[in-house]
């Protein structure tokens, strides 16, 4: 078993080291079993999965590997009260009666460190570098930042790891995205994830795991590297990874679960194992300049149908590929949109700042920064601001933040997925125009109908205030 | 699961680019604590108006391809959220054949773990067949011999990992495989919280 760091005899990449080091034994069907370090669910794709256990008769393999965080279905107004919709309440109810009969230990809804699993696992030093971590759902990638390989499982894969505590997998290949230059100073993670999107495609990724390199990816945030490792989904790929450094290992220090003083050289030691070798190959490269990034948001139903937010929105006569032509004309009629008109002219009703993708702290402070002694338009409809955990929450409020969102004409609200599924209450109406700092624009995807324009918590804040999208650096005094 | 047995329907010819599986399956759809009762939310938006009645110009409620088992599908088909609820809707229809030029990662896993045969082919034979399709014919999936004919005669052949191939056509249980490596994976775990005393459990 490949515990030890030793140097292999092969270059080997991020992806392949942690790859190798937690292979436990070949299976039957010809896939590799390999040890998953931490596992998350929620509340919408694991109560299947532990029914899948009890027709086995199988017990869970590893409670103390298992966190629980209810986060699709919950409402983000008074948590004290009862949840209204009863297919959400038994979601999560269901959800809290596996986590008790299997201890396994549950962040509930009156619990401080409940919110997004993608963003209590950070928060609390669970996600780790070199871990294997995996969650019933796609943004799992999000935990990639801290050089973990991290990925989205369906319920099936659920119910193998609560049993096993392994998955059987297939290696991926090894994409390697490097952006170099210096970014735009009010540009942010998600305009980067969305020119490389933009630039790869929606299935660009598929069948790879993405490692994100480059002096612009190292001077990124942790919260930005979050927000970039989210959307690897996006582009197609299953996981995306950033070689952990000292900024990952300073984010750690000190969480309720990362390493003591005791333990801390010795986490630190095996953690710096973890970052591709210089000759490691990579099956296919892909090479950005961050100082040609411009501000970013999507005009169709695909985060791969962006363009910069000053743009006009494209002729889908324009395309050569004639099943990009038709997904183009399709979207145009969904977002009703006209080809060649400027993305700005069409007048939001809702403005949704949240998500796994950007719903931390700095992603708070950014719209804040914008919205500071400004007014949404009168436009607006609704305009929500949901940090991805109670401790956002509390940090955001302690720095007074949530005082500029109200003041704006922002509603402040308790953390969960909240309006970039629109699970809970939250929704966006049909026909509605959202600018939303989440990860996905499909049909229907805000709800049945709605329209929505991927961007940044910054360009969020200004199209609240503007009434429709701007480039912050357009919005007057 | 059920062993997977050779299927001979006509294909639902459904060229679209990034079908997402919002798009198979939308979220309030997804409020269930079950596997079954999915399938009414399957593809909603392409087959019902928002008043509920039917979108009669769909592909999905062509009387001729009422009875189909077999999807031909456009490329990144499943993107997105890793839902098994869309395999789950997709099964309950009575597809059991996806065929097309890519599928998303998870999504393809989805369906294998449930006994959904995902064909992967080049852009030229998918829409050879996506013509078969739409003129009605049938076409009829072997997977001992990895091949697609259609009513016409023509023989496309498909690839497939052999252990893949095995497990699909016994009907193998994944987790019950894996726990024949439950000592070596007890063992795994006790090295490695040893080797790693700091992940280990409080």
């Amino acid at each position: 078993m490949p515990l030890t760091t030793n140097a292999k005899p092969q270059p080997a990449t991020l992806y392949d080291k942690i790859w190798q080091q937690h292979v436990v034994d070949m299976h039957a069907s010809g896939g590799s079993i390999i040890y998953i370090d931490q596992h998350f669910i929620h509340d919408v794709t694991s109560p299947q999965a532990f029914d899948m256990l009890s027709a086995r008769g199988l017990p869970v393999f590893s409670p103390g590997s298992t966190l629980a965080v209810p986060d699709h279905n919950v409402p983000t107004t008074a948590r004290e009260l009862p949840i209204k919709d009863a297919l959400s309440k038994q979601q999560i109810d269901v959800l809290k009666s596996n986590a008790r009969a299997n201890n396994i230990t549950l962040f509930d809804l009156d619990d401080v460190r409940n919110g997004i699993v993608h963003v209590v696992g950070p928060e609390q030093g669970i996600t780790q570098p070199g871990m294997t971590i995996v969650c019933g759902d796609s943004h799992t990638s999000t935990h990639g930042a801290f050089g973990a390989l991290a990925f989205g499982i369906g319920t099936s894969e659920v119910a193998h790891t609560l049993a096993t505590q392994t998955l059987v997998l297939h290696k991926s290949k090894n994409m390697k995205v490097t952006v170099n230059g210096t970014l735009p100073d009010h540009l942010s993670a998600k305009d980067i994830a969305l020119a490389i999107i933009g630039k790869i495609g929606a299935g660009g990724g598929t069948g790879y795991v993405i490692e994100y390199c480059g002096e612009t990816i190292s001077a990124l945030s942790m919260e930005g590297r979050m927000t970039l490792c989210n959307m690897s989904i996006e582009a197609g790929a299953r996981a995306g990874m950033i070689a952990p450094d000292n900024k990952t290992f300073a984010y750690l220090k000190g969480r309720p679960s990362a390493p003591d003083a005791k333990k801390w050289d010795a986490a630190l030691a095996y953690w710096g194992y973890f970052k591709s070798d210089c000759e490691a190959v990579f099956d296919k490269e892909i090479t950005l300049d961050a100082s040609e990034i411009v501000a970013m948001a999507t005009w169709g139903t695909s985060p791969e149908q962006v363009i910069p937010v000053t743009g006009r929105v494209p002729n889908p006569y324009d395309f050569d590929d004639i099943v990009k032509k038709d997904a183009a004309l399709k979207a145009l009629e969904y977002m009703g949109l006209k080809a060649g008109q400027k993305l700005s002219d069409a007048t939001l009703d809702r403005v949704f700042i949240g998500s796994c993708t950007n719903a931390r702290i700095e992603d708070m402070r950014a719209a804040a920064k914008v919205l500071k002694g400004r007014k949404i338009s009168s436009t607006i409809v609704q305009a929500l601001a949901v940090p991805g955990s109670g401790l956002v929450k509390k940090q955001a409020e302690d720095e007074g933040l949530d005082v500029i969102f109200t003041d704006a004409g922002f509603e402040w609200r308790e953390p969960g997925c909240s309006m970039c599924l629109g699970m809970n209450p939250d929704r966006v109406g049909p026909e509605e125009r959202c600018a939303s700092t989440s990860n996905r624009n499909f049909e229907g995807r805000q709800g049945p109908g709605a329209r929505t324009h991927l961007l940044s918590p910054a360009l969020a804040a200004a199209a609240a205030v503007a009434g429709h999208l701007i480039d912050v650096k357009e919005l007057g005094e | 699961m059920e062993p997977f047995k050779n299927v001979s329907s006509i294909a639902t010819p459904f060229q679209q680019a990034n079908v997402d599986t919002d798009l198979i399956v939308p979220s309030r759809y997804l409020k269930t604590i079950k596997t079954t009762g999915i399938g009414e939310g399957l593809l909603y938006t392409l087959r019902f108006h928002e008043d509920g009645s039917p979108i009669k110009s769909s592909v999905f409620h062509q009387p001729l391809y009422a009875n189909s088992a077999i999807l031909l599908t456009g490329p990144n088909f499943g993107c997105g959220s890793s839902r098994e609820h869309a395999v789950w809707a997709l099964r309950e229809a009575g597809y059991k054949v996806l065929i097309g030029t890519s599928f998303a990662d998870i999504f393809a896993s989805n369906c294998y773990k449930n006994g959904i045969l995902t064909v992967t082919l080049p852009e030229d034979l998918v829409n050879e067949l996506m013509c078969a399709a739409v003129a009605g014919l049938e076409m009829a999936v072997n997977l001992e011999k990895q091949e697609i004919t259609t009513d016409e005669g023509r023989v496309i052949s498909f690839d497939i990992p052999l252990a893949r191939k095995d497990y699909l056509l016994q009907g193998l249980d994944e987790i019950s495989l894996t726990l024949q490596s439950v000592d070596n994976i007890k063992a795994y775990q006790e090295e490695r919280l040893q080797h790693l005393p700091w992940q280990s459990f409080d």
